[in-house]
């Protein structure tokens, strides 16, 4: 067994030259130890087992010297370190033993690998393009006719037998004015046995493009990942590209981002309520949540000019400040907000026809829901108590806590009220912070990026952990932008959430998941 | 039930005057920029320029279907360009959104006959071909009780055989190519088409990208364009509006 330890904290850069390559064999059982505790069950229960890492990152990179190095980045959320290490595979031999079997939370990210760079894992269960592009080491693709085949017709489904079985095949274009995405469900009845989510329809190959633009327009690409997560994401690489740089960012820009961010919470997951109570037909409160999301959205436009903050983050700081009358008008606005908010919250969950309807729908176990690596409320909501504003805090958020709300019946109703209480949580953090925003200048010019250097930055935006990892070359340009959305992460929590539930019930689940499409396509 | 009545009484009555009363916008907000007709040769800094908004020439002309309203744009010609207050923006011809100065010439209304069949009932299909969802949350937005886009008589229904036109958000991704056309296809005729977004009218920050088209044209026939990242709701409401002859003259 390999002894070396290379931890590293959010917000840091290294050279990564200095992260340790491992043999196949100590590698895989690395992760595997590592990881052991999220996967048994005896650690699990309320919340995650003490000192148990989890997959945050596993990604590819070419080396200059041709060969592909397998990186990874494991979450030990009690400490707020992750631990980094790697593996070198030969071009020729693009493959390595799947720890899917093992560790289901590394589904997707070997699919993705074996996508990007035409890695097989052997022993995947189910090896499919994710988003449907052709490889970044210009081989033969591991599927033939990417991307000249249509999706998703063209390959195959997981699919249940039998003469009572029926399939239901849902998307890309949706009845609603949502993003595309093709949902294959195998029914008995109105059962649902299996659903599987085949996305890709989004991709606009944001991670390679990231690579070749320049400075000002990455940050306009970062903004663009998930058009509701704008702030999230702009600070993930704003983070990302400060580290690189050793730029410290003044303690004023890291208010006025935690504020955004913040906002950005809100407007999401009180547009989020009302989008519930639209699905089981409750008028009133869908009425007035969408009115209330507009406020907070209002209120970034405020300090953006932009109703989703688009132009605020920038690398070195902010764009726009707060000033005095600005503040009060804040805190007049979300004290008005608050009360809003409670009301409404208060008639829409004292209902028992809203509380029959959500209870005990779509439930996903704590279990489950660790073993798939689920992050954000949709694990909170599981009993999984992680977000990283606490575990791996950045920015403000090192000075100022705030508390971690946790539901335990991973259910519906749980993720509904996960999105009152952090909205509730968030309200109180903003109108705290808008009392004392330190003095500091908005934006401080960085120097150039250290050259054959690597930067995580790690966000807990309002669907979760958003994870940027920026990668220079001996030129000091970007040579590898890994982006990971926590829709990533949590797809695969709603296609269990929905087995052994009736069909009727996947819009209300799937309302509750929220995830993104673009997030994940890229 | 009487907590349903006594909220509805406390939620009051939300809905915008608009278009009776001209809607006011924060002081920050980036609508329709402005060429100062004075500077004729201002320093043009191109790195501030990624996507090209700027369209060489004697003046400097600006493209809004190329412009993402980011606040640093305007550093691009710091002495000429500044962004207005206005939030009207939609034009009927692409080459309407090359801006020289302070005009533009937005959108006209639709000829008297399709008038006469969607003026009063006007059924869109929405299809999201890769945007990051921003404009489609702007779209969504305008459902709700401020904008209340159903008092005009305009709603989004669930299938393009329902539709009377599509609106299109995105730059059009190779993966969402096919399904754009099939719906736009299975749309009964007359129809039109909106572009909705920098994406859907240049391809937006993804202009120029391996795993795009850059934006509709070309694959489908447009007759109105949007522009913003994202564009305010009163934007895309006062092109609806505008296509359909509902708004009084000048205004």
């Amino acid at each position: 067994m390999d002894s070396q330890e290379f931890d590293v904290r959010n917000g840091q850069s290294w050279e990564w030259s200095a992260v340790p390559v491992l043999g196949e064999d100590s590698f895989r059982q690395k992760i595997l130890e590592e990881c052991s505790q999220w996967a048994s069950p005896a650690g699990g229960g309320a919340s995650p087992a003490g000192g148990g890492a989890r997959l945050v990152n596993l990604f590819a990179q070419l080396e200059d010297s041709g060969s592909i190095r397998i990186f990874v980045m494991l979450g030990r959320d009690q400490e707020g370190k992750l631990p980094v290490f790697s593996m070198r595979i030969s071009q020729d031999q693009a493959s390595f033993q799947s720890l899917t079997p093992e560790l289901p939370q590394a589904h997707m990210f070997e699919r993705e690998m074996a996508e990007q760079f035409a890695i097989t894992s052997i022993g995947h269960p189910w090896l499919k393009p994710v988003r449907y592009h052709q490889n970044y080491r210009n081989v033969p693709d591991l599927w033939a006719g990417i991307p000249s085949r249509p999706i998703p017709g063209a390959y195959p489904f997981y699919r249940v037998g039998g003469e009572e079985a029926h399939e239901v095949a849902v998307g890309p274009v949706h009845a609603g004015i949502i993003e595309p995405g093709h949902f294959r469900f195998q029914c008995h009845g109105e059962e649902i046995l299996n659903l599987e989510i085949q996305l890709g329809y989004q991709h606009r190959g944001i991670e390679k493009m990231m690579e070749d633009v320049s400075a000002e327009r990455a940050v306009l690409l970062a903004e663009s990942i998930a058009g509701d997560t704008v702030i999230g994401h702009a600070m993930a690489y704003c983070n990302a590209i400060e580290s690189l740089s050793d730029c410290e960012i003044s303690p004023r820009a890291e208010a006025i981002r935690a504020i955004a961010l913040e906002l950005e919470r809100l407007s999401n997951h009180v547009g989020d309520l009302g989008a519930l109570s639209t699905d089981i037909g409750f008028l009133p409160p869908a009425a007035y949540f969408g009115r209330l999301r507009g406020e907070f959205l209002n209120l970034l436009m405020e300090l953006s000019g932009n109703r989703y903050g688009r132009s605020l983050c920038r690398p070195g700081g902010v764009l726009f400040d707060l000033d005095q009358p600005m503040i009060e008008n804040f805190r007049k606005r979300l004290l008005i907000a608050r009360k809003d908010l409670k009301e409404i919250s208060d008639l829409f969950f004292t209902k028992s026809s809203v509380l029959s309807r959500l209870e005990g729908t779509g439930i996903v176990s704590t279990k489950i829901a660790q073993e798939l690596g689920l992050v954000g409320p949709a694990a909170r909501a599981c009993g999984c108590g992680l977000d990283v504003r606490t575990d791996y805090a950045f920015g403000m958020y090192r000075f100022h806590h705030i508390p971690i709300s946790t539901v335990l019946s991973g259910d519906v109703y749980a993720r509904s009220l996960i999105r009152w209480l952090e909205s509730q949580r968030s309200i109180e953090f903003l109108l705290d912070l808008l009392t004392q925003i330190p003095e500091g200048d908005l934006q401080i010019k960085g120097s150039g990026l250290k050259p054959n250097h690597m930067a995580l930055a790690m966000i807990e935006g309002w669907r979760g952990e958003i994870v940027h990892v920026a990668m220079t070359d001996s030129n000091s340009r970007i040579a590898r932008y890994k982006i990971k959305d926590p829709s990533f992460n949590n797809w695969m929590g709603l296609s269990m959430a929905v087995r052994g539930a009736q069909i009727s019930d996947f819009p209300v689940c799937n309302k509750s998941f929220n995830l993104s499409y673009a997030g994940h396509d890229l | 039930m009487w907590g349903v009545i006594v909220n509805r009484f406390k939620q009051g009555f939300r809905t915008l005057s608009y278009p009776k009363e001209v809607p006011v916008f924060p002081k920050r907000f980036r609508g329709r920029l402005m060429i100062s007709a004075a500077e004729t040769q201002c320093s043009i800094d191109k790195t501030k320029d990624p996507l090209g908004a700027v369209v060489p020439g004697k003046k400097p002309a600006v493209d809004l279907g190329k412009c993402l309203f980011n606040e640093e744009f305007k550093a691009v010609c710091p002495e000429g360009l500044t962004y207005s207050q206005d939030h009207r923006l939609a034009v009927s011809k692409r080459e309407d959104l090359i801006i020289r100065d302070n005009e533009v010439k937005l959108a006209a209304a639709l000829n008297e006959k399709t008038r006469r069949i969607f003026g009063r009932s006007l059924k869109l299909r929405e299809v999201c071909a890769g945007s990051c969802n921003g404009c489609d949350a702007e779209i969504q937005a305008m459902g709700n009780v401020v904008f209340d886009l159903s008092r005009f008589g305009i709603q989004f229904v669930a299938s393009p055989r329902h539709a009377d036109g599509l609106m299109i958000t995105g730059p059009v991704t190779k993966n969402m190519e096919l399904a754009l056309k099939k719906t736009y296809e299975a749309v009964p005729s007359p129809k039109i088409v909106i572009a909705v977004g920098a994406c859907a009218i240049s391809g937006g920050p993804f202009a120029g990208g391996k795993e795009v088209h850059n934006g509709v044209d070309g694959l489908i026939p447009v007759d109105l364009y949007i522009p913003g990242c994202p564009p305010h709701p009163l934007t895309i409401l006062d092109g609806l509006l505008r296509i359909l002859d509902k708004l009084e003259k000048e205004r």
